[in-house]
């Protein structure tokens, strides 16, 4: 139906949206009222996806990953998006997008073993922990400190805002080495749960509520020398490193919930009656619609470019900034006016707009907010001098 | 992002078309948007160069080349801060020669089409009458078979190259009772006996000329008609696509020129002792803006990929459309914006693209078309491929005679009774209308009203904001499915007096 699709997914990409599509319907959507309701996932989930395999789609096959390209990715986040869960989505999604992903990338041969390999499986799961409550986007102002002492660190300090920072067995943690340097004195170091001295608090939050956010507190936790991820002092720039393919989900998952949300309001629109014509007879209503509809597909065929340029190897900093800022507005503009659409109902929790509505206000927040985005576009437009040829 | 789509031959071209630009036209651009005119030379320059009838076929001048040099050669005009020099050759190139190139006779290319890319000819579409614009079906300029002439009178508006031009492709009726299927297209020189024109003032597009022209008698010789007679409202729908997908690159490259320009001037001027570009605020506003444009560029290429695959998507180019233009007056305001008073100013270029942008969000379609458009291929799945599609058939069997007589050999032995059952049936399961409609079969009629909570039918007379006149066959084949109703309208089997809105609640009505 949608031609454009060609220029992105083959049948096979089809197929296993098909079959991952079947399984969250019957493995997850029954189910998701109940985990939202609790505000925390069943640790069987996750050790159900990593039997599917759906942990290991990006990971090489030697730890029992699938290695499959970029677009097996897209697929598996816009399919996350269809369960409206977005605290579910981002439970599900940061265990291997962002925890996995830097010990694919940075992590020793032991690590891998420790770490990846059962984490592909489900059996553990990790998280990610950058944000403190001193500063967030602001990386290299991390303040929790990490002093060597013999063969390990002692760590201390305090993170906050992270996905999974409960209930996680293991968690990524950028930490400064060196308090000299600024972006030159952050390192990454591999913390597990059960280690003595850390202790982590549930936070209470607008959305999001089938996922687990938290503040965890680090007071002299000892961890061993060799826990530290890839080089000491390097952390800045390995979270840097990711940080585009981060927005670029980010941007996709706005696009995704945006043509979701327009789906569903376009069904409620043809069975609605009002002064005895269904909705979408309202021509003011059918041009916000068709408003909606072109900025969705436009966003769309935007975060689908990016997503190949960045399977090919681009450099795409910038542009994963713009995507993130523009798919991310998009999505609180559209979930805004869907629930509008939906009138009293869009209110009530037995409909899908409201979830929706406050899932989607993390977009512009979280993974560098709009104004961050804003602030390195700005940069690289303005301030790098071979952007600023004027013809 | 370019080397998805552009090759390096592609970029050579580039360069070349923009170093020609730069030495030929924009030197003079001022000038010629005082005069309200462009001087014939450049045109023909452009021909001699090869930067003309880019994908036409060389037998008549052309160079046979890909989509994607269009695009560049949309591109580079868009640079140029002139929507008035780009417009006039994207209406020859884009928007009236390609009616003859595709279902022209062989007389008819081989009369217009080597001019027109050589650049000594210059051509206009005339679709647009002071009482219709984008409702093409109900143009009101005649054109009456008199032996090998049609007489022609009427009147048309807001035509580009109106004034300075030398051939119209103009829409006229053939046959008025036809309705979208009685429209034909006619080449009609400016030098014919009869046909007179009015330059019209402009807020922008300042070095165009914008012509009313009026056809008093106009006797055009038959062998000046395009394709077939009676198809020009589907040749005319083929068309616009191509039309609205070059208004696309152009306007994005505007946008840029428009923020590089800025960017330029804010890194220059000094407020409060640091330059414009030092502040925070201004920077994020460049920065979503940058942003935007990026989306829509990758948007655009898209489109014009699938364009050049040979994918017709009608959606997707009218999503385009709106959105670059609607972009560009946002992008166009706040750029003016950054400039402060010497973007009011003319010795500033934001000044005439402010202006000058301000017509994209009507022509070629306004955006209010464009959504609805977009809200009957997104709301009602309309499926404006297949309805053309469906229309190659319909015109293939209206000449081939054997289903003709298939047709007129159907017996009619339906009885006004039945009729209204089944059409009761049929509105029970559609939603309500919201209006009543009058169904006329010459003989009965029968009435829908739909402006309850249900449609209820019956046969008694009361008011109608709508009559559909069509035969008691057309509308049994209608009822059964085997007649598409946005189909009837096109081929002239039914015709609607009133609202023109009610085609597509016919669609609900009648449709699967």
């Amino acid at each position: 139906m949608d031609s454009s699709k060609k220029y992105y997914f083959t049948e096979e990409h089809e197929l296993f949206r098909q079959s991952l599509r079947a399984f969250l319907q019957k493995e997850v959507i029954p189910y998701i009222d109940e985990w939202e309701q609790k505000g925390e996932l069943p640790p069987e989930i996750y050790r159900r996806f990593g039997e599917m395999g759906y942990f290991g789609i990006s990971f090489p096959e030697q730890y029992g990953g699938l290695d499959l390209d970029y677009f097996y990715a897209v697929i598996f986040t816009e399919e996350l998006v269809r369960v409206n869960s977005g605290g579910f989505g981002a439970s599900i999604g940061a265990h291997p997008g962002l925890a996995l992903t830097h010990i694919a990338a940075e992590g020793n041969e032991a690590q891998k073993q420790k770490y990846l390999v059962p984490g592909i499986r489900g059996e553990i799961v990790g998280c990610l922990a950058i944000t403190e409550p001193g500063g967030g986007s602001d990386v290299a102002a991390i303040q929790t400190k990490a002093i060597r002492e013999g063969d390990h660190f002692m760590v201390n300090g305090t993170k906050t805002f992270i996905t999974n920072g409960v209930m996680s067995d293991f968690l990524v943690v950028a930490v400064r080495t060196n308090p000299d340097s600024k972006a030159g004195g952050i390192s990454l170091l591999i913390i597990d749960r059960n280690t003595p001295g850390i202790s982590a608090t549930k936070l209470k939050k607008l959305g999001w509520h089938a996922s687990d956010t938290g503040e965890i507190a680090f007071q002299d936790v000892k961890v061993p020398v060799e826990n530290l991820l890839g080089a000491e002092n390097q952390g800045f720039y390995y979270i840097m490193q990711h940080f585009a393919s981060e927005r670029l989900m980010m941007a996709l998952i706005g696009v995704a919930a945006s043509a979701f949300a327009l789906e569903l309001t376009l069904q409620y629109m043809a069975e609605r009656q009002a002064f005895g014509r269904t909705l979408n007879k309202f021509q003011v209503l059918r041009h916000r619609i068709a408003q909606m509809a072109s900025e969705i597909e436009m966003n769309k065929q935007f975060v689908y470019s990016l997503c190949l340029r960045y399977q090919e190897g681009d450099y795409i900093v910038k542009e994963a900034a713009m995507a993130k800022l523009v798919a991310t507005q998009l999505s609180d503009r559209v979930m805004y006016d869907c629930l509008q659409m939906f009138g009293g109902y869009g209110y009530m929790e037995d409909y899908p707009l409201a979830r929706m509505f406050r899932d989607s206000r993390l977009g512009t927040i979280g993974g560098g907010t709009s104004e961050i985005c804003c602030e390195i576009i700005a940069k690289m437009l303005i301030d790098d001098k071979a952007y600023q040829k004027a013809t | 992002m370019n080397s998805y789509y552009f090759t390096e031959e592609h970029e050579l071209f580039r360069e070349s078309f923009r170093a020609f630009l730069d030495k030929e036209a924009r030197p003079y651009i001022d000038q010629w948007e005082e005069k309200e005119r462009i001087p014939r030379d450049i045109w023909k320059k452009m021909g001699e160069m090869g930067y003309l009838g880019l994908s036409y076929p060389t037998q008549y001048g052309g160079s046979e080349l890909d989509f994607f040099y269009d695009v560049v050669f949309n591109e580079e005009l868009g640079r140029l801060n002139s929507g008035g020099f780009a417009i006039t050759q994207q209406v020859v190139q884009y928007m009236s020669a390609p009616y003859i190139l595709k279902y022209g006779s062989d007389h008819l290319k081989e009369k217009y089409l080597p001019g027109l890319v050589s650049g000594d000819l210059l051509s206009s579409i005339g679709i647009t009458e002071p009482g219709a614009g984008s409702d093409a079906q109900n143009i009101q300029t005649k054109a009456v078979r008199e032996g090998d002439y049609y007489r022609v009178n009427g009147s048309k508006t807001f035509i580009t190259n109106g004034v300075y031009g030398d051939l119209i492709v103009t829409v006229v009726k053939t046959d008025p009772e036809a309705g979208a299927g009685g429209v034909s297209l006619l080449v009609i020189e400016q030098k014919m006996a009869g046909v007179s024109t009015r330059k019209l003032k402009k807020l922008g597009w300042h070095s165009s000329d914008t012509a009313e022209i009026s056809f008093d008698d106009v006797m055009v010789p038959v062998e000046n008609l395009i394709g077939q007679e009676g198809q020009g409202f589907y040749y005319l729908m083929n068309g616009l696509q191509l039309e609205r997908l070059c208004a696309v690159p152009a306007g994005i490259t505007a946008m840029e020129t428009a923020l590089q320009l800025s960017l330029q001037y804010m890194s220059e001027r000094q407020a409060f002792g640091k330059s414009l570009n030092r502040f925070q605020v201004l920077r994020h506003r460049v920065a979503q803006m940058a942003a935007e444009i990026e989306a829509l560029k990758a948007f655009c290429y898209h489109c014009c990929k699938m364009y050049a695959d040979g994918i017709y998507d009608v959606k997707l180019c009218s999503m385009a459309k709106l959105l670059v233009t609607e972009k560009s007056e946002e992008v166009a305001t706040k750029c003016l914006q950054f400039f402060g008073g010497y973007g009011f100013m003319e010795d500033y270029p934001l000044a005439r693209m402010y202006r000058d942008v301000r017509v994209t969000t009507i022509g070629g379609g306004s955006s209010e078309i464009m959504r609805e458009i977009i809200a009957k291929m997104v709301i009602d799945q309309v499926d404006y491929q297949s309805a053309s599609s469906q229309t190659t058939s319909a015109t293939l069997s209206k000449n081939g005679s054997k289903n003709h007589k298939q047709t007129e050999k159907t017996p009619t032995t339906i009885s006004p009774e039945d009729i209204l059952q089944r059409f009761q049936k049929k509105a029970a399961q559609a939603g309500a209308l919201g209006h009543t409609v009058k169904f006329d079969f010459g003989e009965n009629q029968v009435y829908i009203d739909g402006t309850g909570g249900n449609n209820t039918v019956s046969d008694e007379n009361k008011a109608a904001e709508c009559v559909v006149n069509l035969s008691l066959e057309n509308f049994q084949a209608l009822i059964k499915g085997e007649l598409n109703p946005m189909q009837a309208l096109m081929s002239g089997k039914m015709r609607i007096d009133g609202d023109m809105g009610v085609a597509m609640k016919l669609q609900s009505l009648f449709g699967k």
